[in-house]
């Protein structure tokens, strides 16, 4: 009697089992990500997959825009409720924080993930204390080199510091190597702030002191004095100020570049032979210092996701993030954004491959310099990408451009 | 009687789409000036009431200022070359030979072409490292070496107007095609009997026919020049150094990247009163051309 009951019991489990994806209310959430550097898109759509069919009640609809349009598409799709999970940029959370644009998800964090995943990680998602995501690319950006030209020009080791970078690159250009040595991506752009902020790192410079601009003299000054000199010298490739990162890539990998500044999904990108012609020939360090200064520069280029206070489904919105930043969705894409979690790095199922890059990422995620965390930092970011580029094209003096910028920045 | 029952019936039949309007341009634009005299901010803050602050910040700033002469710079030039590319396309495209038909079909597709992927055709075309025109250039040796053609100042306001040109002569040239076609035959045919010039007949028989016609392209170009976002956007985000920043990117980065709505407002109705006064300027000359015609 009760076998058959359980038995019955069994079979309406099974039945109602096949009903399942119906049976379920399916939730659908809305996500923003981008599609430049770090996971590519085929990346994250596979790891949406894979969520899905871990969570077959949850279907998640994926949009990709350019970085470039990211933070205005998220502040403008709250107001009609767009999306439930958002990518944002380390710079971000000050103001989203300020205007509720993101929810506090400092509760939901784990005493697990807060253990294990990097402590540097979590400046990416926290503003007056309180977290508004998870870290999901840990990023900063590295010096690239290309091993056969420096072999050329008879140069042993990649340089430790900004003026040997001049030193070494004078020699490529001087032994007709190439024309203009180093890449950088310094078009009117977010881009261009990133190379100025790892410049200010290795000169020891302050963005901000006391509430108030402080970047037009000492290391803020110098980082763009070098800049300038890099630029007028010819040791620049003039095009650089047109240059995003993805610019940047090509021209390295086109064997152009005996230098470049970038991102970390370079790496593997410039080491495939498909694309690349300078596969295997890709040497990778830390951004330099400045004698007496620093060691090595960084700046924090990394991102987040974050729930928006617009979402309906949070539970729902979480648990996608959850998956998407967990260690072993991380592992398994490593090759163009590394892991936010500590033990990854002595993974060999990480590091196989691109022992190089770890190497070096150990030392620059290490040393990651923030960009001013500000409620105002969209204007502080345009009055300085002004400023640099008029400074590069000699339309004003370095110090004047700056001060300039420090009046316009808004604080 | 049957006036007052004709007037009544054409505001019924127009009522539907008035009503249509009001919501989706009446309302915003009313909601906009209401916008502009407050500090409101784009998510969070409602904004109070601050008078004509935001006018008095945005029309003395320096940005304003120099944006203005750039935008007006590109306005000018760019409708200046479409007019003429236009009417001399028209011009070609009015006469007899093989092939005709081809031509005009294939001149629409710049035009149909949306602005986006149009301006990312160019950023290729134009690109510093491996773009067509540097080694069209210096293929045929008018340059000596690669360059960035986006990425200095006194090369990308006109890079970018010729990149908009290519877009929209066309549909100068569609206008003036049209024109054309009206000029009769007896009287073209009279004034080379009569011993005139091409030069002559196209200034004294052509040209009072395209006059109208051409004046409504004009306004259409003007106000869609001055208003110009999109293309520059894609093409230079502004730069080098803000040297193609027009006032819809002077709006769009007060109003969306700051995030100051009530500011961004205030300037977004100072562009709308600068193109108002040049469409009623033009609605004037439109108006005198037509009555000389007649």
């Amino acid at each position: 009697m009760l076998k058959s009951i359980s038995r019955t019991l069994l079979g309406a489990a099974f039945v109602g089992g096949a009903f399942m994806p119906h049976a379920f209310a399916e939730t659908s959430i809305n996500a923003l990500f981008m599609a430049q550097a770090a996971y590519s898109e085929a990346d994250v759509r596979a790891m949406t997959e894979a969520f899905s069919k871990a969570n077959p009640d949850i279907k998640v609809n994926l949009e990709f825009v350019p970085y470039e349009g990211l933070h205005d598409k998220t502040v403008l799709a709250q107001g009609s409720g767009g999306y439930d999970v958002v990518l944002f940029d380390v710079i971000w959370p000050a103001e989203y924080a300020s205007n509720n644009v993101l929810v506090d998800v400092s509760a939901r964090i784990t005493e697990e993930m807060k253990k294990g995943v990097l402590p540097g990680a979590w400046t990416t998602v926290t503003y007056d204390g309180k977290s508004y995501g998870m870290p999901w690319i840990l990023d900063t950006k590295y010096l690239f080199y290309n091993k056969e030209i420096l072999e050329k020009a008879g140069i042993k080791s990649p340089p430790k510091t900004w003026d040997e970078l001049a030193e070494q690159a004078k020699i490529i250009k001087d032994k007709g190597l190439l024309a203009t040595p180093i890449s950088w991506s310094w078009s009117q752009a977010e881009a261009a702030i990133c190379d100025y902020t790892t410049l200010v790192s290795a000169y020891g410079g302050d963005f901000i002191k006391d509430g108030k601009p402080a970047f037009q003299s000492g290391g803020g000054l110098d980082a763009l004095n070098y800049m300038v000199t890099s630029y007028s010298s010819g040791l620049t490739n003039p095009n650089s100020k047109e240059f995003l990162e993805e610019d940047v890539r090509k021209v390295f990998q086109n064997g152009e570049a005996a230098f470049a500044l970038n991102w970390t999904y370079m790496y593997n990108m410039a080491n495939d032979p498909k694309d690349s012609k300078v596969a295997g020939k890709v040497g990778v360090v830390p951004a330099p210092g400045v004698a007496g200064k620093s060691e090595v520069s960084a700046v924090n280029g990394s991102m987040g996701l974050g729930i928006t206070t617009a979402s309906k489904h949070p539970e729902e919105a979480w648990k996608f993030i959850t998956f998407m930043t967990s260690q072993q969705t991380q592992n398994q894409y490593a090759k163009l954004s590394l892991p936010i979690w500590a033990s990854s790095y002595d993974d060999p199922e990480v590091t196989k491959g691109q022992e190089e890059l770890i190497a070096a990422a150990k030392l620059g995620l290490a040393a990651m310099y923030p960009r001013p965390t500000t409620p105002k930092y969209q204007e502080l970011s345009t009055a300085l990408q002004q400023a640099i580029q008029e400074s590069l094209l000699g339309q004003a003096k370095p110090e004047d451009a700056l001060k300039s910028a420090a009046e316009n920045s808004g604080l | 009687m049957s006036g007052s029952w004709m007037t009544t019936r054409a505001w019924l039949l127009m009522l539907p789409l008035l009503a249509v309007m009001i919501s989706v341009i009446g309302w915003p634009l009313v909601d906009t000036v209401r916008l502009s005299f407050t500090d409101a901010r784009l998510v969070g803050t409602e904004g109070s009431f601050v008078g004509l602050d935001n006018y008095a910040r945005m029309l003395s700033g320096a940005n304003f200022q120099r944006t203005l002469v750039t935008t007006t710079w590109f306005a000018v030039i760019s409708v200046a070359a479409e007019m003429v590319l236009g009417v001399l396309a028209a011009l070609l495209l009015n006469q007899q030979f093989y092939g005709r038909t081809v031509l005009r079909a294939l001149m629409i597709l710049p035009w149909a072409l949306p602005t986006v992927v149009n301006a990312t055709l160019w950023r290729l075309i134009y690109n510093p490292e491996y773009g067509a025109l540097n080694a069209a250039l210096t293929q045929a040796g008018l340059l000596d070496a690669y360059r960035s053609w986006l990425g200095e100042p006194n090369t990308a306001l006109a890079a970018l107007i010729v990149a908009d040109c290519w877009k929209n002569f066309p549909l100068v040239a569609l206008i003036a095609l049209a024109a054309l076609q009206a000029v009769p035959r007896d009287i073209t045919a009279a004034s080379m009997v009569d011993g005139a010039g091409p030069i002559a007949r196209f200034r004294f028989v052509i040209l009072p026919y395209l006059v109208g016609p051409l004046l409504v392209a004009l306004v259409l170009r003007t106000i869609e020049a001055f208003k110009v976002f999109d293309i520059i956007w894609v093409m230079t985000r502004g730069g080098p150094a803000n040297s193609t920043r027009t006032l819809s990117i002077l709006v769009y980065q007060e109003a969306f990247s700051f995030q100051r709505a009530g500011s961004g407002a205030s300037l977004a109705l100072i562009v709308t009163l600068l193109v108002t006064v040049l469409a009623v300027a033009y609605a004037a000359l439109v108006r005198k051309a037509a009555g000389s015609a007649s």
